[in-house]
């Protein structure tokens, strides 16, 4: 493999990573916070790649501009939808078994596949990218990369950065961290615990949501999309170790290199490879990568 | 031995007679409901009498189900019953073992995500290695024998299950009551306390994990032998949260709960999958099961075993039951 | 005659990152005594039993019972050898009766897990220790139920019965009487008087007046460390002791 090849492939491997890690980060924040494991996670990446494929000529005819519109209201629904979902049902979760909320979440995942059956059908759809993002850089004088993958590695890491100033640096990110310790406290400080949980449920649901509508003109969009990015978000999530964000970044980001790598160097197993990376670190450090 | 409940004896009598009164149709799908109790047997033994809540069932499911296929002799004749199926059985049981040695090293949510995890990795070997044939799966084209049981007849195949099911069903209802089982149920209420008195419980754990792994392995062969076809859906994670479902539908805590729930999700599934009822929308039957499952989780949490003693409770306006989630335990 | 030190404790240090939990305590336990540590909240004291009894091993120091090393010993293995354990809150099985509690207790010590044949509830090695352990701390009545429909006061001793049922030679008690009323305290007290006979007793106490009348040692800490050790009358009469904790009495 030559050296643009190489560094192809590790572009790629990062901008899998940090798609994963938006992803996983949504699911680690909803079960960090609320204590809720949520397998629908996976039909909200799956709704937020249907999105951008529906959504795009609608709001274009609507308010033209079509690409950053289409994120612009991609993720008011999805801030709505989490909201609505946390109130109509996650709420009922919280006190629930894990055993209870990882069924009820399943049949979630059913009614959520076959809505969208009925509402747009079983076809695989392809999304073009803007056109303002549809260039390429040059690596040498025969490869290039795809403007794009880049932007959505940007797009991570500014989330990624953002998230963690909210969390660290802003009296609601304070309120969140208080939250997950003790929740009566929380409540006898005069804090709307009810609200504050929809919050971060509705912030959960957005950054799976967003990470489906960047994804989309890469991975295009297909029925039980959501499944597979499910279970490689568990993974990350087993790798990079309990409750520990670090290591959900550091997780996802090794996920992306033995996937991408694995891929051309091994493409029959390739799909095996992360699980048994997984095993390899478990086997190591039983508790995962970092312990928070 | 304790004499058999009244339940074992109706239920297998009347499973017994069931082909006399049924069609062919019936009688199929009477067959495949009662290899999918005894996977839902198995599972039950992990989450409601252990409470170890594993997602990844199917796996060793599947596993008995390709090796029934994979371990065939090549010169194409009749392999034996008896070596074909302990080979599927202690396959499933040794990836049984060394997924429970890795994964029941974690707690919790974790644990169910690992479990999940592994079975996918079983799913990805066989759908896209050479090794299970990939997508299209792979047919059998003779199948098993002994002596004079020929599973080409669907009689004989009828009872050699009917046959496997009661077996499992008497083998963990004793396993339960026997010290082992014991030992599983104070694990399930609280390990913490079983370690301070004694019990080194991470190899109680992993016996329960490697033994449904194996019985799982057991379901899935008869699975392989009756359709004659194997391909990878057959490790499907859907299918792991189905027998969940299964044993959940029917009570945890309790075998008899297992074989309840797998009868009453095959019908839910046929219910929701049936044209008469739903017209065109049958094609969508997972929306109807996803709400099914979720309201059977939402109202009826202890599972149809235990809707008498709700029903009974509602009316009396009291709780019968102690500080805890399960009532007393009974094997069967 | 001199006691048998049955456990003891050497130089035990247990950080948690840069806070110290337990830091430096040594201390042992003899056959036919009670020996008390009491403290206040943080003080230590659960972190030291769980030292002793194996929930995690200590950062420095040993633990030595009957004279072999257990310090890198899990918790089962020591309780196996006679170290016996209960618990602060109840950690009793609610849906079993109170004898398949002490049975199921009875049964560490008689495993053999791999006879699946066997019904545990005929087995009558259990049996006989499970009856006995129930009916030395006074549960002989309500064998038969269930083990969540009993008082608090008969939790706790359903509790020390779990303990008893593994024929433990050292029992470390956290707590034994938290929650209870007057006429319960006084009978723990008299079945605690008569354990102590025939075992080594470690007892973590927040009742002064129980831990005065029946220890035969007292262990103060502060902040993870010992700021004394002796009998009841040195303890009491101990300046730090007074300032620290006991208020002045």
């Amino acid at each position: 493999m030559d050296f643009a090849t190489f560094l192809i492939q590790c572009l790629n491997a990062m901008q899998y990573g940090l798609l994963l890690f938006l992803v996983a980060s949504g699911l680690t924040l909803i079960f960090g916070i609320m204590g809720v494991i949520n397998l629908a996670h996976g039909s909200f990446y799956m709704i937020g790649a249907y999105m951008a494929y529906a959504l795009a000529p609608v709001v274009g005819a609507a308010f033209g501009g079509e690409f950053f519109s289409t994120m612009v209201a991609g993720l008011v629904l999805s801030v709505i939808l989490g909201y609505v979902l946390e109130w109509a049902f996650f709420s009922y979760l919280y006190e629930r078994e894990h055993l209870q909320q990882v069924l009820m979440t399943y049949g979630l995942i059913l009614v959520f596949e076959e809505l969208r059956s009925l509402l747009v059908g079983d076809d695989v759809h392809g999304v073009t990218v803007p056109d303002f993002l549809n260039g390429t850089l040059p690596l040498n004088d025969v490869m290039t990369y795809p403007v794009y993958r880049l932007f959505i590695s940007g797009v991570c890491l500014l989330i990624a950065a953002a998230k963690w100033f909210v969390f660290t640096r802003t009296r609601l990110g304070m309120m969140i961290r208080a939250g997950t310790n003790n929740r009566e406290m929380v409540q006898s400080l005069g804090i709307d615990i009810t609200f504050l949980y929809r919050v971060v449920f509705a912030m959960g649901v957005a950054l799976a949501v967003f990470a489906g509508m960047i994804a989309a003109p890469v991975s295009s969009v297909y029925p039980n999309m959501g499944n597979a990015v499910l279970i490689i978000c568990f993974v990350v999530v087993v790798i990079g170790g309990i409750g520990s964000i670090k290591g959900a970044l550091v997780a996802a980001l090794l996920i992306g290199i033995v996937d991408t790598f694995g891929k051309v160097l091994v493409p029959q197993a390739a799909g095996v490879l992360v699980y048994v990376l997984m095993a390899l670190i478990l086997l190591w450090r039983p508790n995962g990568l970092f312990k928070d | 031995m304790r004499h058999p409940s009244s339940f074992v004896v109706t239920v297998f009598g009347l499973l017994a007679l069931w082909p006399v009164v049924a069609s062919s149709y019936g009688v199929d799908l009477v067959a495949k409901i009662m290899i999918y109790a005894l996977l839902a047997l198995s599972l039950e033994l992990l989450v409601g009498s252990t409470g170890l809540v594993c997602f990844g069932q199917a796996a060793f499911f599947g596993i008995g189900a390709y090796a029934a296929l994979l371990l065939a002799p090549a010169d194409g004749s009749a392999p034996s019953l008896l070596i074909s199926l302990l080979s599927a059985v202690v396959l499933a049981g040794v990836y049984a073992l060394a997924v429970g040695a890795l994964s029941l090293r974690t707690q919790g949510v974790y644990f169910i995500m690992v479990t999940l995890a592994f079975s996918q990795m079983a799913y990805y070997v066989v759908h896209d290695t050479p090794l299970g044939g990939g997508t299209d799966g792979i047919y059998m084209y003779v199948k098993p024998a002994l002596g004079w049981i020929d599973l080409d007849q669907p009689m004989h195949l009828y009872g050699f299950i009917w046959f496997s099911l009661l077996l499992g069903y008497v083998f963990l209802t004793q396993l339960l009551r026997s010290p082992f089982g014991r030992a599983l149920a104070g694990i399930r209420v609280n390990e913490q306390r079983m370690k301070a008195t004694g019990f080194s419980t991470y190899p109680y754990k992993l016996a329960a994990f490697t033994l449904s792994g194996a019985i799982a392995g057991w379901a899935g062969y008869l699975f392989a032998i009756k359709d004659g076809f194997v391909n990878p859906e057959l490790l499907s994670w859907h299918l792991s949260g189905a027998v969940l479902v299964m044993i959940i539908l029917g009570g945890l805590g309790h075998m008899r709960g297992a074989l309840i729930g797998a009868f009453a999700f095959a019908l839910l599934q046929e219910l929701f999958q049936s044209e008469a009822v739903f017209g065109s929308y049958a094609k969508h039957w997972h929306l109807g099961l996803g709400m099914a499952i979720i309201a059977c989780v939402a109202f009826m949490p202890h599972g149809l075993v235990a809707l008498p003693k709700q029903f009974r409770e509602r009316l009396i306006g009291r709780s019968t039951h102690p500080k805890n989630t399960h009532t007393k335990e009974e094997a069967a | 005659m001199s006691a048998q030190i049955l456990l003891r404790g050497k130089n035990l240090t247990r950080r948690w990152g840069g806070l110290v939990a337990v830091n430096n305590v040594s201390l042992d336990l003899a056959r036919g005594s009670v020996h008390a540590v009491i403290g206040t909240n943080g003080a230590g004291k659960s972190t030291l039993i769980n030292l002793l009894s194996g929930e995690f091993p200590p950062s420095s120091g040993e633990v030595e019972l009957l004279g072999q090393d257990i310090s890198q010993w899990p918790q089962p293995r020591r309780a196996r050898a006679g170290l016996g354990r209960s618990y602060q809150r109840n950690t009793i099985y609610p849906s079993f009766t109170v004898l398949e509690n002490c049975r199921l207790s009875a049964q560490a010590q008689h495993q053999q897990a791999w006879k699946f044949w066997r019904n545990a509830e005929a087995d009558p090695v259990t049996q006989h220790i499970g009856h006995d352990a129930a009916v030395r701390v006074g549960l002989g009545d309500v064998l038969q139920r269930q083990a969540g429909f009993l008082s608090h006061g008969q939790k706790r001793q359903l509790e020390i019965a779990m303990c008893l049922a593994t024929a433990p030679q050292v029992l470390l008690l956290d707590e034994p009487l938290a929650g209870m009323g007057a006429e319960e305290t006084e009978r723990m007290l008299t079945l605690l008087q008569e354990l102590k006979q025939d075992h080594a007793i470690l007892l973590v106490e927040h009742d002064m007046d129980a831990v005065f009348r029946i220890a035969d040692c007292i262990t103060v800490m502060v902040n993870g460390n010992v700021i004394a050790s002796g009998t009841p009358d040195e303890v009491r009469n101990n300046p730090d002791v007074r300032s620290a904790y006991l208020g002045d009495h």
